[in-house]
């Protein structure tokens, strides 16, 4: 198996699909001559030409729209928006078209779209470049949201976006592109909906995805030197979420922690938390925790923006407070 | 051009099934039989007649909140329209969508849409997904005058005229955005002159004529088809009855139109029109557009009654389609 990074992992998901099914095509803001901002699409024009890897003008609400309009035409686009935060000006075709369209028409219309967005701080970009809005997705119906952490998830993840018929909102961390790791070649499938237990432990279930499922695995082997035995499960989709696989956890070690990147209020660990109360809750021994950003814009200066950021030592302080 | 008798009257068919199933519609809503916002287009039907007819069955369409007109036109059956009015199981959309969401995919029918402007952008996907696969269709897209002042309006021009793209943007100026008069909020007495802005065509139609929209649209479709890329084409036309029926309610004594300027337009009628046309052509009888209309009162009291008589949706199935698959 090749090591290679999360960023190569989705280029080669992309190359794979668009060799393997003339529908899909690209389209976004960069994403032909200059390879993507973030390289992902790297090398495909070269390879698949004008017509399949397509540069568009900075207009999300219309490259949103078109991919809608193109998927209902027959075609499997794939929407790059260059991050997220742009995305919130292509909010109305997303939610009010993307995810309505199939069940509004009576499920007589599909809509295969994948919309790509990186997201994420740490780079000190200031408040307008580093938000995680994966809770905005999430909240509404008719949308899948699919958000790996590792190379490996990229690629099946992306593969399995791509061959299904509904919109998806795919977010990737910006601070994943370089990290490395085992990624099978060729065919290589993740199914949507189904949480990876990385790391098995019978003290605390730490629940988590994206970039912090790297703080939750580090916090964890810091726990292991005091003592403290945590299982680290990363969700890769947060719809279809595997509550399952969270409950059969938190049945076994009697305390969850959710951590992520988005805002603590009314995001995505509001709800997973909501979910393990509703179906584990005589297993609990202590209320479900949350560990995210705090409820700030994210600001520029490095020290205040990891102030405002969830980190391993954030895991692990609350984790002792709770065992 | 030389249209053809049948196709004439085929149009004039179309114009009598909007105007008569609206006018159904307008009086079921105001006996509370129908729920919900209904808007129709009553004294607009040649802009939707004229413009799909010149289209091929292959062809798309985008539609809007006020798109009875355009489904109709475009093919749409009046049972199964007006079963989903009345939120009915048989209806196109299951009794899931309504008045503003009917659509028929079979037919071409991308949708009619709740928000303004928001089909602009997908009436562009829509021509590109004919670029990409080397189809030889085209997707026609119907907004209002307030659509033009929506970022969708410019940004979707300025994509579709890049990329050449097979679609042409019909603005029907009926103008009023809800009870807003149009030229209070636009920066231009005529929305076509926008096009200028995206180097395509832009042309100012009289939109009450079908025979004008059939003949401009059949132009703009050909450009289109041959790769030219997009084309504006407004169509000044009236609506004669209100932003949404029953709007009277919330308006009050309110008025934001006078009744003459209403009866100026009601005189320039696009039925009466055609009529005269008509006569005055010695092509068509009076007996053979009074059969369309005779024809027409039948089809539409069976779909009222298809309507009445369908079930309603099971509860259970409040959750189906949220996902394909």
């Amino acid at each position: 198996m090749a090591q290679i990074t999360y960023r190569e992992a989705l280029n080669q998901a992309l190359r794979e699909e668009l060799d393997r099914d003339e529908r899909v095509f690209i389209m976004g803001e960069e994403v032909g001559y200059f390879g993507g901002a973030f390289k992902v699409t790297d090398g495909l024009l070269a390879v698949y030409g004008e017509k399949r890897v397509r540069d568009t003008p900075i207009a999300e609400l219309t490259i949103a729209g078109a991919g809608v309009g193109a998927a209902m035409g027959g075609l499997k686009p794939i929407v790059e928006l260059m991050t997220i935060n742009f995305g919130l000006l292509a909010m109305d075709q997303i939610v009010n078209h993307a995810a309505k369209i199939h069940y509004m028409f009576g499920g007589r219309a599909k809509v295969p779209l994948v919309i790509r967005a990186p997201q994420g701080a740490g780079h000190q970009l200031g408040a307008q470049h580093s938000q995680s809005l994966e809770a905005y997705f999430l909240h509404c119906p008719g949308l899948l949201v699919a958000i790996p952490a590792t190379p490996a998830d990229a690629k099946g993840l992306l593969k399995s976006c791509i061959r299904q018929d509904n919109p998806v909102i795919f977010l990737e961390h910006e601070s994943l592109y370089g990290v490395k790791g085992d990624v099978p070649e060729g065919e290589y499938l993740t199914p949507l909906g189904q949480a990876s237990v990385l790391r098995e432990g019978k003290d605390i279930t730490i629940v988590s995805y994206s970039k912090c499922v790297y703080d939750a695995v580090a916090a964890a082997e810091a726990l292991e030197n005091e003592g403290v035995d945590a299982e680290v499960i990363d969700l890769r989709t947060l719809n279809p979420l595997d509550t399952a696989t969270v409950v059969e956890s938190v049945r076994k070690t009697g305390k969850a922690m959710v951590v992520y990147e988005g805002w603590r209020t009314g995001g995505a660990g509001a709800e997973i938390a909501a979910q393990i109360y509703e179906a584990a809750f005589d297993h609990l021994d202590a209320p479900v925790e949350r560990v995210a950003t705090l409820d700030t814009p994210i600001p520029y200066n490095a020290r205040l923006e990891k102030a405002a950021l969830p980190g391993a030592a954030d895991i692990v302080k609350v984790a002792e407070r709770m065992v | 051009m030389d249209l053809g008798k049948d196709k004439m009257l085929e149009m004039y068919r179309m114009m009598t099934r909007i105007r008569l199933f609206e006018t159904q519609v307008r009086d079921l809503a105001t006996a509370s039989e129908i729920p919900g916002f209904v808007h129709v287009s009553i004294g607009e039907e040649a802009s939707a007649t004229g413009v799909c007819a010149a289209l091929r069955p292959a062809d798309r369409i985008t539609s809007t909140h006020r798109g009875h007109g355009h489904l109709i036109a475009k093919g749409g059956r009046l049972d199964r329209m007006m079963a989903e009015i009345f939120g009915k199981r048989t209806g196109y959309c299951k009794g899931k969508g309504g008045s503003m969401h009917i659509v028929d995919f079979s037919l071409g029918i991308l949708g009619a849409n709740g928000i303004v402007g928001g089909g602009i952008p997908i009436a562009t996907g829509s021509a590109l997904a004919a670029v990409v696969t080397q189809r030889d269709e085209v997707t026609a897209c119907f907004f209002g005058d307030g659509a033009s002042n929506e970022g969708t309006f410019h940004e979707s021009l300025n994509l579709a005229a890049v990329w050449k793209l097979p679609v042409i943007y019909v603005c029907e100026n009926n103008g009023f955005g809800e009870f807003t008069p149009m030229q209070t909020v636009t920066s231009v007495t005529d929305i076509a002159v926008r096009a200028q802005a995206y180097g395509i065509p832009g042309i100012v139609i009289d939109g009450n004529d079908v025979l004008e929209v059939y003949r401009c649209a059949s132009e703009a479709i050909a450009r289109a088809r041959a790769g030219e890329g997009p084309t504006l084409i407004e169509c000044k036309t009236y609506r004669w009855e209100g932003h949404v029926v029953g709007e009277q309610a919330f308006l009050g004594k309110a008025s934001y139109r006078s009744e003459e300027e209403v009866a100026e337009w009601k005189a320039r009628c696009p039925l009466i029109r055609f009529e005269k046309f008509a006569a005055e052509s010695g092509m068509i009888s009076a007996a053979e557009l009074k059969k369309i209309r005779a024809e027409t009162e039948v089809e539409l009291e069976a779909a009222v009654k298809f309507a009445r008589e369908s079930p309603l949706p099971d509860p259970a199935e409040v959750t189906d389609d949220v996902f394909s698959g």
